[in-house]
């Protein structure tokens, strides 16, 4: 099905299903402990081995030697794979840099060899009985050192330069030049990666925790040197990923060698200190905003100008990128620099380019309003853009931030906050409420899948999509049971298998939104097919309680699979309209800190969030997504930052003592409110993606909550207490 | 000190060195590589007796094995799960004797006898236990990797409450602690869910604890 005319009235507006708050259908296998992890497949497949990973210990060099003989040696060890004898390895599409290393190393913890074992005990022990000499070369591993050799990606980011940023700049009567860093970051994801491989011939079979299945059998084939024919890839739950199981890891690969060469299944998960080096992570920005603004606050001159590292033939972390779209100016300058780093790979982590901008950029607007004597929320509304403010005839197919901020500043009791920073005390606490406006555009991706329908009047919907705590399988689910006139309860739904039609997969916050309507074309045929062979016109026939009406008529939908079992497949494929009109979404938070005056300790004590981000086809599942990204948004204001040895370039704090994220007691009870809105621009769902929206400018308003309730302008991420600490107001 | 020799050296020089010497293996400094290869060229099982879910369960295990792999790779009761394996995310807490543990951080052989509780042990999807169910109404998980670590920790989280047992966050040592949201807030921290679906978690608990958020 093309999609390439906004959405007219379809079956999915009845909202008999849609919409509505619905827990999930996996709920009960998941609290139960019944949904099986990669890990965990112990029925799979008989005889399966364990495999555990050693990674490199320097950052940049060469294997200068590897003696295998004592691990070879111990007990219940049945192969060593290494890159001598993995044979010729292709790299994956996506992945940056090899997912086995040797000679030639790339980063620290870079996977140099695999023991597999009878046991996960002896794997282990034979793990630490290799013994490996390297030659160091020098590295570069800090940012600021080599911002200024950083050169710009055309492909991944061009340079917007609209209007004349400079002189623009220069005459405006009310000026913010500042600089914001935020550190590398961990995905944390509570699943380590895992996988468990098992060939037939020359056939593989591969057990994993993945978000993208299509393009993960792509890069495995191209790895391994295999056709992708002969490569299934089986995810049905996920522990996690946050973009960091966006791709194939080590876990995949090493498996996959592991079996062959033990002529085993084997199965293999990263031991969580591993995975902070071996893995992704959010790269670190530096970014320099400047904003020039006429005395009554109307901005005229905007630049955002970002650095980030990476490996040699990596990615550009694209934080400047809002700054493209969300607020008026006439004069714009919007540019990111790649430099080169010898870190772990940089990567997709939830909200790339965007969460990181918007920390920095609504930090900019917060300090700019202060300047000018504005309200922030105020601020942000007079500067409010209808149209692409680079291309003005295009405009956004939705955009309601007015209409976030002014409910959330409500909501919120906004009206209450001290305008002046540090006036607001209780007892030791110093108080204060922040503003940050949530924008992330809607990405609209093709996404196929399969329903069949049987004599039972079961459907059942097959597709390669993955849930990773997004809530696919229940709003599938309730796609599927809107669009055939079935309780959630006939509904059964198969995801994360390469056997089933390819999908959008789980990223940039479009699965939701593309995968069910994946699912809707597939049901579209379905209701075709039905129609057919119950030899009704299917454009008068209604899909109701299970049965198919027409006119006088009603017939029982499972007597259309009578005489078999119907199946449907399609997939939904996006033309123009993303060209015609800018997709995005938006929203508003909303936070109050309290700050301690003698420690500088900062506990967020309320949070409110206002989304606008279309049709929300699950209430309850996407409260949740956004209550989660406003925790790991806390995370990233007050805790989180991989630590930098610059000298041997690493990241010290690899594991989940070390690098800290949000605990219970760190967070409040959250609230979140969701606009009315649908976008028949978007997809035949009129939904968008919400998942990412949520961690987008969250932390730059607890940041700006820290300063209204200290009057301290942190501008480093994290905010910790030693930034605080010598800066806090006398004690009363 | 007459050291000569060393004060030419840059600390580059001197990390090489290191890592040529001392830092080859993977080891951890206490351990020589000569004494753990004669470690694990004879590896030590040893028969035990386990109680999971009140059913008994007899075992030959490698005594290296902790509790967690014992369930999840011996009894194939992979509810329990490994999240850090180093006792920092709580995904594996499950209740030995009525206290609950990270069982990653204890080993199997530790446990003769004892009575263990998993999430398995607590209700199945035909049988909930309260606090699956509860968790399921508010939407208490997204990804469910670190859920049955979450769900194990509150039920005993209630009891230690209701035990007297004071925490961090409790007021009094001697006093009965009270039974508040900020209570299970700070008990329920060694639970790490990176989804962050805490605020619904304590609301789960909260009703089942009867206790407005």
């Amino acid at each position: 099905m093309k999609f390439d005319t906004p959405a007219q009235t379809n079956p999915i507006d009845q909202l008999k299903v849609i919409g509505k708050a619905t827990t999930r259908i996996e709920g009960p296998l998941k609290t139960t402990g019944q949904a099986p992890y990669a890990y965990e497949h112990h029925d799979a497949v008989a005889n399966q081995a364990y495999g555990v990973v050693v990674g490199a210990a320097i950052a940049k060099g060469r294997i200068t030697s590897m003696k295998l003989e004592q691990a070879q040696a111990a007990p219940g060890v049945l192969a060593i794979v290494t890159a001598a004898n993995a044979g010729k390895l292709g790299k994956g599409k996506y992945n940056t840099a090899k997912l086995l290393g040797g000679p030639e190393i790339q980063h620290y913890h870079q996977a140099v060899a695999l023991v597999v074992a009878e046991t996960f005990e002896q794997a282990q022990a034979a793990a630490s009985l290799i013994d490996v000499q390297y030659q160091r070369s020098d590295g570069a591993f800090d940012l600021r050192s080599v911002q200024a050799s950083g050169v710009e990606e055309k492909e991944q980011m061009a340079d917007t330069l609209h209007g004349d940023f400079d002189g623009a700049f220069a005459a405006a009567p009310v000026q913010l030049d500042a600089t914001y860093s935020t550190p590398d970051q961990a995905h944390a994801m509570m699943e380590p990666m895992a996988s468990m491989a098992a060939w037939d011939g020359d056939k593989l079979t591969l057990w994993t925790s993945n978000q993208m299945i299509a393009w993960s059998v792509d890069d495995l084939a191209t790895t391994l040197g295999i056709p992708k024919e002969n490569v299934r890839l089986i995810s049905p739950y996920i522990g996690g990923g946050f973009g960091g199981k966006l791709f194939i890891r080590a876990d995949t690969v090493l498996a996959a060698l592991g079996a062959r060469l033990a002529k085993r299944p084997v199965k293999v998960a990263l031991t969580r200190p591993l995975i902070f080096n071996n893995c992704t992570h959010r790269p670190a920005t530096i970014q320099r905003i400047r904003i020039g603004a006429t005395a009554d606050g109307k901005i005229t001159a905007m630049a955002h100008e970002g650095w980030s590292g990476d490996l040699p033939g990596g990615k550009v972390e694209l934080a400047a990128q809002p700054s493209k779209l969300l607020y008026a100016a006439e004069n714009r300058r919007v540019t990111m620099r790649l430099s080169t780093l010898d870190l772990p790979e940089g990567n997709a982590m939830r909200a790339p380019g965007e969460a990181p901008g918007m920390m920095a950029l609504e930090i900019a607007m917060d300090e700019m309003a202060h300047k000018l004597n504005i309200d922030p929320v105020q601020f942000r509304i007079l500067n409010d853009t209808q149209v692409d403010p680079v291309k003005p005839e295009r405009p956004f197919s939705q955009r309601h931030l007015i209409e976030c901020l002014r409910t959330g500043a409500e909501r919120f009791g906004w009206d209450r906050r001290h305008a002046q920073p540090g006036n607001q005390r209780e007892g030791r606490w110093l108080i204060g409420m922040g503003v940050g406006v949530a924008f992330r555009n809607n990405l609209t991706v093709k996404s196929g899948a399969r329903v069949r329908l049987n004599d039972r009047g079961i459907v059942t919907v097959e597709t390669d999509m993955t849930d990773i705590g997004t809530g696919s399988y229940t709003i599938i689910a309730q796609t599927a049971a809107e669009m055939l006139g079935v309780g959630l309860d006939q509904v059964v739904v198969r995801l994360g298998d390469s056997s089933f039609p390819a999908s959008s997969g789980s990223g940039g916050q479009f699965g939701g939104n593309c995968s069910t309507a994946g699912v809707y074309a597939a049901c579209v045929k379905l209701r075709e097919a039905v129609a057919q062979r119950l030899g009704v016109s299917v454009e008068d026939a209604e899909f109701v309680d299970g049965h198919v009406r027409v006119g006088e008529q009603n017939l029982p939908l499972r007597d259309a699979a009578r005489n078999g079992e119907l199946v449907a497949e399609d997939a939904i494929e996006f033309a123009e309209l993303s060209k015609k009109f800018q997709q995005s979404t938006f929203g508003a938070h909303f936070v109050e800190v309290a700050v301690d005056s003698a420690t500088g300790e900062t506990r967020v004590r309320r949070m409110l969030a206002v989304c606008a981000a279309g049709r929300i086809l699950n209430p309850t599942s996407a409260r949740s997504q956004v209550i989660g990204a406003m925790t790991m948004g806390v995370g990233a204001a007050l805790m989180e930052e991989l630590a930098v040895d610059r000298q041997l370039g690493f990241f010290v704090n690899h594991d989940l003592a070390g690098y800290e994220v949000p605990v219970h007691a760190d967070i409040p009870h959250q609230e979140v409110i969701f606009l009315d809105e649908t976008d028949p621009v978007s997809s035949p769902m009129k939904a968008k993606g919400v998942g990412e929206l949520g961690l987008c400018g969250v932390s730059a308003a607890i940041a700006n909550a820290v300063y209204n309730a200290t009057g301290i302008r942190v501008r480093e991420y994290p905010i910790t207490l030693d930034k605080l600490l010598d800066k806090l107001p006398p004690m009363s | 000190m007459d050291t000569p020799d060393l004060l030419p050296m840059s600390r580059r020089h001197l990390l090489i060195l290191g890592v040529v010497t001392a830092a080859t293996a993977v080891l951890p400094p206490f351990i020589s590589a000569r004494a753990s290869a004669v470690n694990s060229s004879r590896p030590i099982t040893t028969s035990l007796s386990l109680w999971v879910n009140d059913q008994q369960y007899e075992l030959d295990l490698d005594t290296r094995t902790t509790l967690l792999d014992a369930l999840r790779e011996h009894l194939h009761l992979t509810g329990s799960k490994k999240g850090c394996d180093h006792g920092q995310c709580g995904a594996c807490t499950v209740i030995a004797n009525g206290r609950r543990i990270n069982s990653c951080l204890t080993l199997a052989v530790m446990h003769q006898g004892s009575k263990i509780t998993t999430i398995e042990g607590l209700g199945t999807p035909d049988q909930l236990h309260p606090m699956q169910a509860a968790f399921i109404r508010h939407d208490g998980y997204q990804c469910g990797y670190c859920t049955p670590g979450q769900i194990c920790s509150a039920v005993a989280v209630l009891g230690e409450i209701r035990q007297g047992i004071p925490s961090h966050a409790s007021p009094s040592l001697t006093e009965p602690p009270q039974l508040i949201a900020g209570e299970i807030q700070e008990r329920m921290s060694g639970n790490i869910c990176r989804c962050g679906a805490y605020s619904n978690i304590i609301e789960a608990i909260s009703e089942v604890a009867g206790v407005n958020a």
